[in-house]
C-alpha cells in the first residue's frame, strides 16, 4: 500500500506540471473571443479593409488548427469612425459579448473615447490601429498598447534626415487636418527643435472632404520651399505627387509611410513622377520587385489567393492586417493555457524579436513592460521609378 | 383617463423599470435614445412645425456638447449645470443664425444650414481655439456618479437624469406647441403670407423657432457628451445633421412622439444593418430608410395615428 | 502675381469640376423641382461602370458614350421604380429617399470595387496647355462642361420637349391638362440628369482619381454653386461653379488660410443669399398667395 502511495505521488510529481488552465471571460477550451471595431461605413470606410483582412487571417489560422488548439472568434463591429458609436460597440463587446480583449480598434479619436473605459474595466486594448504616440504609456494606461511605428516618431525621423542632409532647407508641409496629419506635423516640428519655426516656411492643411488639394500644393510651391513633406492618405498622396511634378516643382520630397504603395498610390500618380521620393517604411509591398520571389511574401500571396481572392494585392491594408494578425497570434501562443486578461497583457508586453512575414527585414516586434511600442524601427527608402531602394540603417526613432 | 394618457403612463412606467432589468450596456444605449429624442424634437419644432428646413442641426448638437465638455474640463463645473448652460448658449446661437436665415426659403435655407453643418468640424479644429476645444484630440470627461449615495450605478443614474430632463423638455414643447405659439408656427409653415396678414410677427416667431430648436438640440448635445464621456470635432460632421433629418422624417414630422420613434430608428437600425452585412452596412441602412418611407410616408407617428384613428368606432 | 494667377487658374480647374456636377443638379431641379442629393454618388457609380468597360478593353470614346447611355437608362429606371411610389409623399420624405440612394450607391460601389483609388484615363493628349498652370485635361474638362451647358440651355430654351419638361415640373396639373405625360417627363429628367452626371464623373475622375468617396466633397460645392448661381439657370450654375472654385482657392491661399475655408464658404453663401435670395442669375420666384 505504502509503495502504491509512493508510486502515485512520484507519478504525480513527475508528471508535467499540468498547465493550469486559467480563463477570463471570453476564453475557454475551444475558443478565444477577440473584439474589434472598424469603420465599415462612413467617410473612413476605406480603412474597413483592415478589419476584413484580419478576419480572413484568423480564418486561415483557425483552418490550420487555431492557437494552442483554440479557435479565434473574431467579433468586429462597425463604428463608422464615430467615437460615440465606438464607445457603444466597445461596451457591447466587453459587457454583452464578453470578449477576452479588444484588438486593433481603429482610429485615434475612436480609441481615445474608450481609453479610460478599457483601463477602468481592466480589459486589454491591444495593438490599436493608430499611430498616435499616446498609446505607449504603460505607467498610466497598463491595458492599452499600440502596434505600428507612431506618426510622431516618423515625422522626427524625417526631420533628423533633413538636418543631416540639408541643414539650410526651407520646408513646406502638407497635412491632413486631423489627429493623423497633425501628429506628423508635430513630429517634424519636434524633430527640428529650435529650428522648426525658421525651417518650416509653409504649412497647408486639407480636409478629407476636400475634392482636390491642388490649391494647397500651389500655395506651398509659392513659398519658395525646397523640401516638401506630405502627411496624406493615399488618395491625396497620389494627387499631391502628381501635382508637384506637373507644376514643375522639384523639392526634396518626403512621403509618410501610410501612402507608399507602389500599386495603389505611385502608379496612379505616375511612376516617373514619383522618382526620388523618400519615406520611412516598415511593411513589404506586393508590387515591389524586390519581394517578387520572397518566400515570406509568397506566404502572404498564398493567403490572399485562398482567403481573400477578391482582395486587392496592391492594397497595403491587406499586408498590414496580415502582419498585425500574425503579431496577435504570436502573443496568444505565448499565453499557452493561461488566458486571463492580465496574462494576455503580460505576454503582449514580452514579445522579443518576433519575426513577421510582411515586415521589412531587420524590423521585428519587441515589447517590454516599459516599452509598449511593438514596432519602433523603420527603414528609410527612396523610390527609383520602379521600387523602393533601402538606404541607411534601420532607424529606431527616439 | 383617456386612452392616450393610459398609454403615456404605461410607457413611462416601462421607461423607469428598464434600467433595472437590462444590462448597463443597454441602459447606455437607451440613454442615447433619449438624447437623440430631445435633439430630434428640437429639429422637429423648426422643420416639422415651422417648415424651416435645417440640414445643419448637428452643428448645434456639437455646440452643446462642447459647452458641456469645456465647462466640465476647464471650469470644473458640475455636470448638471452644463446642461442649462449649453441650452442657453445654443438658444442665443440659434436665434442669431435664424436672423439672416429669415430671408432664405426652402432650398436656400437648406443650403445655408448645410454649409453650417459642414463648416462646424473645421471650426472646432481651428488652432486658435485649441486651448479650449482640445483641437483634433478632443476632450475626455468623466461620467458622474449618483449623488447623495443613491444606490444606482453611473449608467442608471445618467439614464434617469436624462429621462427627467427629457420629460421636462417634452412637456415644455407640448405646452408650447398646442397653444398660440404652436399654432402661429404652423400657420407660418403652411401659409406664411396669410399668417403675416393675420398679425403674426413672422420674423420674430421664425427666429424664436430657430433659437428654441437650437436650444433643444444643444441640451441633447450636452447630455450626449456626458453619456459618451468624449467629444471630438469629427464626430459632429455633416452626416450627423443628415441623420437627424432622416430621424424626424421617419419618426414623423410635426409630431412629439415622432421624435422618440425617430430616435429609436437612428440609434438601433444602423446596428441592425451592421449585423446583416459587414460589407455594405450603409446600403442596408439606406434600404431600411426607403422601406420605412414607402410603408409610412408620414412617419411612424403618422402610421400610429392612422391605426389608432381607425380603431375608433 | 504669379502665385495669384496660378491660384486663379487652379480655381477655374476645380470650379470646372463643381460646375459640371452643378449642371446635373440644375437638370434635375428643372425637371422635378427637387435637389437630388444622390446625384454625386450616381455620377460616381456610372464612372465606375465606364472604368469597368475600359478595363475590359473597350476604347475610350465607345465606353464614354455607352456609359452615358447606361446612365440615362439607370436614371429613368430609378425614377420609375424608386421615386414614383413616393411622388405624393411630403417633400422631406422624398429627400430621405434621395439620402438613402446616396448611402446605397456609395456603400455598394465600395463593396464591389473596394476603396483603392483607380486611375481613369483622359481623352485629352497630355500636353500642358498654359504651361504648368493648367493641365490639358483640366482645360479639356472645362471645355466639355461648357459644351454640355450649351446643349442644356438650348434643350430647355428651344425645344418643345424642354418646354414640356419645365412645364411638368412647374405645374403638373395644368401640364396634364394640355396633354403632357408628366410621369415620363420626370423620368426623362432623371435620365438626362444621370447622363450629365456621368459626363461630370468621367471628366472629374482623371483629376481626383476614382474612388467611392470621389463626389462627396464635390457635392457640397456643386450645391453651393448651383444655388448661388441660380438653381434654374444653367449659365448661373456654371458661373457659380467657377466663382466658388476661384474664391475658395484665392481666399484659402491669401486671405484666411486653409483652416477656415469651410467657415468662410458658409459666410459667403449666407451673404450672397441675403443680398440675392434666388442666387446671382436665378429668376426670383413669385408665389401666389
Amino acid at each position: 500500500m505504502k509503495l502504491l502511495m509512493v508510486g502515485v505521488m512520484a507519478a504525480a510529481l513527475a508528471a508535467p506540471a499540468m498547465a493550469q488552465k486559467k480563463y477570463d471571460p471570453g476564453a475557454n477550451d475551444r475558443e478565444i473571443k477577440v473584439g474589434n471595431t472598424n469603420p465599415y461605413s462612413g467617410p473612413a470606410s476605406a480603412y474597413g479593409q483592415i478589419g476584413k483582412a484580419i478576419a480572413a487571417y484568423f480564418k486561415m489560422v483557425n483552418d490550420q488548427g487555431g492557437v494552442n488548439g483554440r479557435k479565434i472568434n473574431f467579433i468586429s463591429y462597425d463604428d463608422g469612425y464615430s467615437p460615440p458609436k465606438t464607445v457603444e460597440m466597445a461596451r457591447k463587446l466587453v459587457e454583452q459579448d464578453e470578449v477576452l480583449f479588444l484588438f486593433q480598434t481603429l482610429g485615434t479619436p475612436s480609441n481615445t473615447a474608450i481609453h479610460k473605459y478599457m483601463n477602468a474595466k481592466k480589459v486589454p486594448q491591444l495593438f490599436v490601429a493608430t499611430g498616435a504616440s499616446k498609446w505607449n504609456d504603460p505607467k498610466h494606461f497598463h491595458w492599452t498598447m499600440g502596434w505600428q511605428p507612431n506618426y510622431h516618431t516618423e515625422g522626427m525621423i524625417y526631420a533628423k534626415h533633413i538636418l543631416q542632409t540639408k541643414p539650410d532647407a526651407k520646408i513646406a508641409v502638407l497635412y491632413q487636418n486631423d489627429d493623423y496629419g497633425k501628429d506628423y506635423l508635430k513630429g517634424m516640428e519636434d524633430g527640428l527643435g529650435a529650428k522648426a519655426s525658421s525651417m518650416i516656411v509653409a504649412k497647408a492643411s486639407y480636409e478629407v472632404t476636400d475634392p482636390t488639394i491642388d490649391s494647397q500644393i500651389v500655395q506651398l510651391q509659392a513659398s519658395g520651399a525646397n523640401v516638401f513633406f506630405q502627411a496624406t492618405t493615399p488618395k491625396f498622396a497620389a494627387q499631391a505627387i502628381r501635382k508637384v511634378y506637373d507644376i514643375g516643382w522639384k523639392p526634396v520630397h518626403y512621403l509618410n509611410n501610410v501612402s507608399i504603395s507602389v500599386g495603389s498610390v505611385l502608379t496612379p500618380a505616375g511612376l516617373e513622377k514619383s522618382v526620388g521620393i523618400i519615406t520611412a517604411g516598415y511593411l513589404k509591398e506586393h508590387s515591389d520587385p524586390r519581394w517578387a520571389n520572397d518566400a515570406n511574401m509568397n506566404k502572404w500571396r498564398a493567403f490572399m489567393k485562398k482567403y481573400m481572392p477578391e482582395g486587392n494585392l496592391d492594397d497595403s491594408f491587406n499586408v498590414y492586417g496580415y502582419a498585425v494578425g500574425q503579431t496577435l497570434v504570436a502573443a496568444l501562443k505565448q499565453c499557452g493555457d493561461n488566458l486571463t486578461r492580465e496574462n494576455v497583457m503580460r505576454q503582449a508586453a514580452s514579445l522579443k524579436k518576433v519575426q513577421i512575414d510582411t515586415l521589412l527585414p531587420g524590423i521585428t516586434i519587441d515589447t517590454s513592460p516599459t516599452d509598449y511600442a511593438p514596432i519602433e524601427a523603420v527603414q528609410l527608402q527612396r523610390f527609383d521609378g520602379k521600387r523602393w531602394d533601402l538606404f541607411g540603417d534601420v532607424m529606431a526613432g527616439q | 383617463m383617456s386612452r392616450k394618457t393610459i398609454a403615456l403612463v404605461i410607457v413611462l412606467v416601462v421607461a423607469c423599470v428598464l434600467p433595472f432589468v437590462v444590462s448597463n450596456y443597454h441602459t447606455f444605449q437607451l440613454t442615447l435614445v433619449l438624447v437623440y429624442a430631445i435633439a430630434l424634437l428640437g429639429l422637429n419644432i423648426l422643420t416639422g412645425y415651422n417648415g424651416q428646413i435645417s440640414l445643419g442641426h448637428g452643428a448645434f448638437y456639437a455646440l452643446g456638447a462642447y459647452c458641456a465638455a469645456i465647462l466640465m474640463d476647464k471650469a470644473n463645473a458640475p455636470y448638471w449645470a452644463t446642461v442649462p448652460a449649453a441650452g442657453g448658449v445654443c438658444l442665443v446661437a440659434g436665434f442669431l443664425f435664424g436672423l439672416p436665415a429669415l430671408r432664405l426659403e426652402g432650398l436656400y435655407l437648406a443650403l445655408a444650414t448645410f454649409a453650417l453643418g459642414v463648416a462646424m468640424p473645421q471650426l472646432l479644429k481651428y488652432h486658435a481655439l485649441e486651448k479650449w476645444t482640445g483641437g483634433v484630440q478632443g476632450i475626455v470627461i468623466n461620467k458622474p456618479d449618483a449623488p447623495f449615495g443613491i444606490p444606482l450605478n453611473a449608467d442608471q443614474w445618467l439614464y434617469f437624469f436624462t429621462l427627467a430632463i427629457m420629460l421636462v423638455m417634452f412637456f415644455l414643447a407640448w405646452n408650447l406647441l398646442r397653444g398660440r405659439i404652436g399654432r402661429a408656427l404652423v400657420a407660418i409653415r403652411d401659409q406664411h403670407i396669410a399668417a403675416e396678414a393675420m398679425g403674426i410677427h413672422n420674423a420674430l416667431y421664425k427666429s424664436l423657432a430657430f433659437g428654441v430648436s437650437a436650444m433643444y438640440t444643444g441640451v441633447a448635445g450636452a447630455l450626449g457628451a456626458i453619456a459618451v464621456q468624449f467629444v471630438a470635432p469629427d464626430s459632429f460632421n455633416i452626416f450627423l445633421s443628415i441623420v437627424f433629418l432622416v430621424g424626424i422624417v421617419i419618426g414623423g414630422l410635426a409630431s412629439i412622439p415622432g421624435a422618440l420613434y425617430g430616435a429609436l430608428f437612428i440609434q438601433f437600425v444602423p446596428n441592425i444593418a451592421d449585423e446583416i452585412s459587414k460589407a455594405a452596412p450603409w446600403a442596408i441602412f439606406g434600404v431600411f430608410m426607403i422601406v420605412f418611407v414607402y410603408l409610412m410616408p408620414t412617419g411612424v407617428a403618422g402610421a400610429v395615428r392612422l391605426i389608432t384613428a381607425r380603431r375608433k368606432p | 502675381m504669379d502665385a495669384l494667377l496660378h491660384q486663379v487658374l487652379a480655381g477655374l480647374a476645380t470650379g470646372g469640376i463643381y460646375a459640371s456636377l452643378a449642371l446635373a443638379l440644375v437638370m434635375i431641379y428643372q425637371a422635378t423641382h427637387l435637389v437630388n442629393f444622390a446625384q454625386g454618388e450616381l455620377a460616381m457609380f456610372t464612372t465606375y461602370i465606364a472604368w469597368s468597360l475600359i478595363n475590359a478593353g473597350m476604347p475610350y470614346w465607345a465606353a464614354f458614350f455607352l456609359t452615358v447611355a447606361i446612365a440615362f437608362v439607370l436614371g429613368v429606371v430609378i425614377e420609375r421604380v424608386v421615386i414614383r411610389p413616393v411622388e405624393r409623399a411630403p417633400v422631406l420624405a422624398v429627400v430621405v429617399v434621395f439620402i438613402a440612394l446616396l448611402l446605397i450607391f456609395n456603400s455598394v460601389t465600395g463593396w464591389i470595387y473596394t476603396y483603392t483609388i483607380k486611375q481613369f484615363p483622359s481623352p485629352f493628349p497630355e500636353q500642358p496647355i498654359l504651361g504648368r498652370y493648367l493641365s490639358s485635361h483640366e482645360a479639356g474638362a472645362i471645355g466639355v462642361t461648357l459644351v454640355v451647358l450649351a446643349l442644356l440651355y438650348a434643350f430647355f430654351r428651344f425645344t418643345p420637349l424642354g418646354l414640356a419638361m419645365r412645364a411638368a415640373a412647374q405645374n403638373p396639373e395644368s401640364s396634364r391638362l394640355v396633354g403632357i405625360r408628366v410621369g415620363w417627363m420626370l423620368a426623362l429628367g432623371w435620365g438626362l440628369a444621370a447622363a450629365i452626371g456621368s459626363v461630370a464623373g468621367m471628366m472629374v475622375a482623371p483629376i481626383v482619381y476614382l474612388d467611392p468617396n470621389m463626389m462627396g466633397g464635390v457635392l457640397l460645392y456643386a450645391f453651393a454653386a448651383a444655388l448661388v448661381g441660380g438653381i434654374d439657370n444653367p449659365w448661373g450654375a456654371v458661373a457659380g461653379g467657377f466663382l466658388v472654385g476661384v474664391l475658395e482657392n484665392v481666399l484659402g491661399a491669401f486671405v484666411i488660410g486653409n483652416e477656415l475655408k469651410l467657415s468662410v464658404a458658409l459666410v459667403i453663401i449666407v451673404g450672397v443669399l441675403l443680398v440675392k435670395p434666388s442666387g446671382f442669375f436665378g429668376r426670383v420666384q413669385v408665389t401666389r398667395v
